[in-house]
């Protein structure tokens, strides 16, 4: 079929600029991945249903997620209250310091649920912005090719040979610790890897039979790569965003950890597992708690990406 | 093969280059000068001190003077350690960052082989399972939290190791050692474990098997190269997230490597020491790369014949 | 060039084998089943074949893609994928292949029995030099010494016609072409000279002259020592001056057994007779007389009731809901079709 569409624009209406935007709509209409589409992602869902660990992970994720959102809303301290009677103080049910107190008498609980909602927004928008730079970059050098492409995959290696992780802290040593900044250069860092899938995919996908039954009905470059060749990188994307995501707040948690991200009295996971290992003889709980939590949300994230990896690609089930 | 690894060795430049740039444009851009926290220093002396350190050059003279500066590997002196030079500090903490960097990295790639391959060979039974279960929770939980978990019970509440600190003895090495080494083991147990799997069912292990080999021999003969160049060419990545960890690592067990002559640095604003720690580990980091690709190519006959065609 | 011959006992044994004074074949299959487990259900790709094959003759297997013919060759030596499972009897000199015990089987394979495959490319390893590879079968199976193994390997590279053995046997594979790789395989194959070559496919993925090439040498093989060979294609053109028998299969089922002269002159399956019409035919010269067989092999997973081919049949009528019997022929020959003979 495929075979045919590419006979039929060569010799009857390639060479014609009127019939350009009907080509275009036509080759649309024959496009087998948006019928494949709809079958396939029911297929990877299927699968995915089927991955224990990925729906456990999954589940524990939205319960987490959900405990984020709300739980602070229903505990009756704020995150910064300092509650001077009450100074580290053990986990109680009797005073509503149920995870326990910290060194100025700051609950814990609160504390944990607000600082998680740091290091998930972390995580998520500096995966955007990493998301934006790499499929871009990636989609722009597979298509185009050539001289272009080995310029750019180029570059690529030499940024790959850096030490980030230290141009990140130099940039937060540089820049002061402001919150935007950890979401720009955690995620200005992180690129590098989805270029090179990105850029992968697109040099497959652009020797296809459809994206050249497109390019041979003349469509434009930039409409072949966003209606023919983005849809098709959704799957390796989204598994890739799902691995990053986990990354990213460990980047973060790094930071604050050695007290280069969020400041005070603003708080992420990394900062309380650094107050928490500074107190950890005569207060466990400061933690143990954050710790827990930290290590959960890493721990399901990558289960989900590997079973959404699995579930896309299912070459190795067989 | 002498031309390839010249080839690579010549794309180590750029990189550099680039590096020391950004490092040096950073830090130069940034907002206060390193005598900032001074703040009653008389401005005469300040003056004094900034023609000492070069500081009232113009800034392109001043990126090229340590440009030479680093070809002859002199990274100047500290601002924050008075009398030490960028150079001494790190001849001071290399010795014990490398150590503890090479043990980890041996360690980790012994056991993460060992583990993938076994869960690789008894796939889909709980061994397998268990494994990677625990390889995952190896890859999650973040070295500064398995850290402090480690010297409160192992060191606190065991009494088995002493909690830091550094004399070079072994009872010192062992946690640092195990809490840097445990993410990438299971980052190598994870990656070996796949490409074990997949050089498992290709056809040239099939065709050994043919030949009537044992399957310890096919494994040992046939699977283990080729299952093993994944692994060696994460090598190259790894030493960077190694260097990374060894910064959290040498901050909770209190070691005296560079790792915490680079935090101390970066909190005084110490431009010299911290961009001297940069570029001293993104030279570590070429380098080491480099071998992995001349490891690769030895590996892997289609590379190392690569020149002769 | 020259086959070495079987040392005297074997040979012996092989000469009352085909006499008859000892009923025993080289190989025999009987009732041989090979299934996959996979997450959409249970995959049939061989249900329940009988063949023989005596010392010295060649068989050919013919049937197209997903017919069950690799797995049928993969079985014998227990090189199946790990989800997959061999039930019958495969008796290689009297003893079942199927049951024996990794050790037992690897005291055959390489041995006794080898196998050489579609893919020479990704059948040797490319991390080894072939000399690595050769010497290997020698230290495993003859426990030769290095010099003795490496003058054994480059004599065998040299009968099938290696240029500059002693050179080339020092490179690795990706430096020979598609054609060498493929004789490498077969001299690899006949380093102990074995009783029985499975080629599987071995000439699909090589281009037409180097195919020439490698049935050259297989027929060359053929007249010049004992070994036997099972000879697994879609291709009926390299059977035609290389096999004495050939096996039609389709969906996992013998379809058609015969002679080589019956299968070619007087083909009784419609699916023997659609095989020959898509071999490409020099003395038929136009195109139009190359046809394949309309639609596709049915789905392993279900299959029909009936005749697995009546879809595909020309000739397909009510009693094909009902699967036919294996039917003896006069000539000696099988079929499963409730088709008449046909005539001449």
């Amino acid at each position: 079929m495929p075979g045919s569409i590419r006979a039929f624009g060569t010799k009857t209406m390639a060479d014609n600029p009127a019939l350009e935007s009907a080509n275009d709509a036509f080759a649309q209409a024959l496009e087998q991945p948006e019928v494949q589409g709809r079958s396939l992602w029911q297929d990877a869902w299927h699968r995915l249903l089927k991955n224990r660990a990925a729906v456990v992970s999954g589940t524990l994720l939205l319960i987490l997620l959900l405990l984020v959102i709300f739980g602070p809303m229903l505990s009756p301290y704020d995150f910064d209250y300092t509650d001077w009677d009450n100074i580290y103080h053990a986990p109680s049910l009797a005073n509503g310091h149920v995870f326990g107190t910290d060194a100025v008498g700051r609950d814990l609980f609160v504390r944990t649920l607000v600082g998680g909602r740091i290091s998930l927004l972390v995580g998520l928008v500096a995966t955007l912005v990493s998301l934006l730079i790499g499929v871009t970059y990636g989609a722009v050098a597979g298509y185009f090719g050539g001289r272009l492409d080995q310029t750019m995959m180029r570059l690529v290696d030499i940024f790959y040979a850096m030490p980030f992780m230290f141009l990140v802290i130099l940039l937060m040593v540089v820049f002061g610790r402001h919150i935007v900044l950890i979401f720009v250069a955690i995620g200005a860092v992180n690129w590098l890897d989805m270029a090179r899938i990105v850029r992968g995919q697109t040099l497959s996908l652009k020797n296809t039979d459809y994206v050249e039954a497109a390019k041979v009905c003349g469509v434009k470059p930039a409409a072949i790569i966003r209606r023919h060749i983005l849809p098709n990188l959704l799957g390796v994307v989204m598994v890739y965003v799902t691995l990053t995501i986990p990354q990213v707040i460990l980047v973060e948690s790094f930071l604050s950890f050695l007290g280069l991200g969020v400041q005070e009295p603003m708080t992420s996971w990394g900062a309380l597992v650094n107050d928490g290992a500074q107190d950890m003889e005569s207060a466990p709980w400061m933690l143990v708690f954050p710790a827990l939590f930290l290590t959960v949300t890493l721990y399901c994230l990558n289960y989900i990406g590997d079973g959404l990896r699995d579930a896309l690609d299912p070459k190795d089930h067989l | 093969m002498l031309k390839y690894s010249l080839r690579r060795l010549l794309w180590a430049v750029p990189t550099l280059v680039l590096l020391i740039t950004l490092a040096f444009f950073m830090m130069r851009v940034a907002p206060g000068g390193p005598f900032d926290s001074e703040k009653s220093l008389p401005p005469e002396i300040e003056a004094n001190l900034n023609a000492k350190y070069h500081l009232d050059e113009p800034l392109v003279q001043q990126y090229f003077r340590y440009l030479g500066q680093i070809l002859h590997l002199d990274f100047g002196p500290s601002f924050s350690y008075k009398d030490w030079t960028v150079n001494e500090l790190i001849a001071d903490g290399f010795p014990v960052s490398l150590t503890i960097g090479s043990l980890a990295m041996l360690l980790a790639f012994f056991a993460g082989t060992s583990i993938g391959t076994l869960a690789a060979l008894r796939q889909n039974t709980a061994v397998d399972y268990g494994a990677m279960g625990t390889a995952m929770i190896g890859i999650s939980i973040p070295n500064f939290v398995v850290a402090p978990l480690l010297i409160l019970l192992v060191a606190v509440y065991a009494g088995w190791l002493p909690a830091g600190g550094w004399d070079w003895s072994w009872q010192r090495m062992v946690l640092p050692v195990i809490t840097l080494a445990l993410p990438m083991i299971a980052y190598i147990a994870r990656l070996m474990r796949g490409s074990m799997i997949e050089v498992l069912h290709s056809n040239f292990i099939r065709t050994a098997r043919a030949k009537g080999l044992p399957e310890t021999t096919v494994i040992r003969r046939h699977a283990l190269k080729p299952a093993l160049l994944p692994v060696i060419s994460f090598m190259g990545p790894a030493t960077a997230g190694l260097i990374t960890g060894s910064v959290v690592i040498e901050r909770i067990f209190a070691i005296p490597g560079i790792g915490s002559y680079f935090v101390q640095g970066a909190m005084n604003r110490d431009y010299t020491l911290v961009m001297g720690v940069v570029v001293f580990y993104g030279i570590l980091i070429i380098l080491f790369n480099f071998l992995v690709d001349l490891i690769y190519a030895w590996f892997n006959p289609r590379i190392r014949y690569e020149d002769h065609g | 060039m020259r086959w070495t011959r079987r040392t005297i006992y074997e040979a012996g044994a092989g000469y009352q084998a085909s006499t008859g004074t000892i009923e025993m074949s080289l190989l025999e299959v009987r009732n041989l089943t090979v299934s996959f487990d996979t997450p959409e259900g249970e995959v049939h790709a061989v249900n329940g074949i009988d063949f023989s094959l005596e010392p010295g003759e060649t068989l050919a297997v013919v049937g197209e893609s997903g017919s069950g013919k690799s797995q049928t060759a993969l079985s014998l030596l227990g090189l199946l994928a790990e989800n997959g499972r061999a039930v019958g009897e495969a008796r290689y000199r009297g003893r079942d292949l199927l049951s024996m015990t990794a050790t037992e089987l690897n005291e055959i394979r390489g041995e006794q029995i080898a196998m050489i495959f579609q893919d020479p490319m990704t059948s040797l390893n490319p991390y080894m030099s072939i000399e690595q590879q050769m010497l290997e079968v020698l230290y495993r199976h003859r426990r030769m010494k290095k010099a003795e193994a490496r003058e054994r390997a480059v004599e065998m590279l040299r009968q099938v016609q290696i240029p500059d053995p002693e050179q080339r046997i020092r490179q690795y594979p990706h430096e020979y072409s598609g054609g060498m790789q493929q004789r490498v395989m077969i001299a690899m194959g006949l380093l102990c000279e074995p009783d029985l070559l499975i080629a599987d496919e071995p000439t699909t993925a090589l281009d037409v002259t180097v195919q020439h090439q490698i049935s050259r040498l297989m027929r060359h093989l053929r007249t010049n020592s004992n070994t036997a060979i099972l000879l697994i294609t879609h291709d009926l053109g390299v059977v035609a001056g290389l096999c004495d028998k050939v096996l039609v299969m389709y969906a996992g089922q013998v379809m058609e057994f015969g002679s080589v002269e019956d299968i070619f002159y007087r083909p009784q399956h419609p699916y023997t007779r659609g095989l020959l019409r898509s071999v490409p035919r020099l003395d038929r010269g136009d195109e139009s007389g190359m046809h394949a067989i309309p639609g596709n092999p049915p789905n392993l997973l279900e299959l029909p009731a009936g005749c697995p081919f009546r879809d595909r049949c020309e000739s397909a009528f009510e009693s094909c809901v009902q699967m036919p019997p294996l039917e003896q022929l006069p000539g000696g020959g099988l079929k499963r079709c409730h088709l008449e003979a046909a005539d001449e």
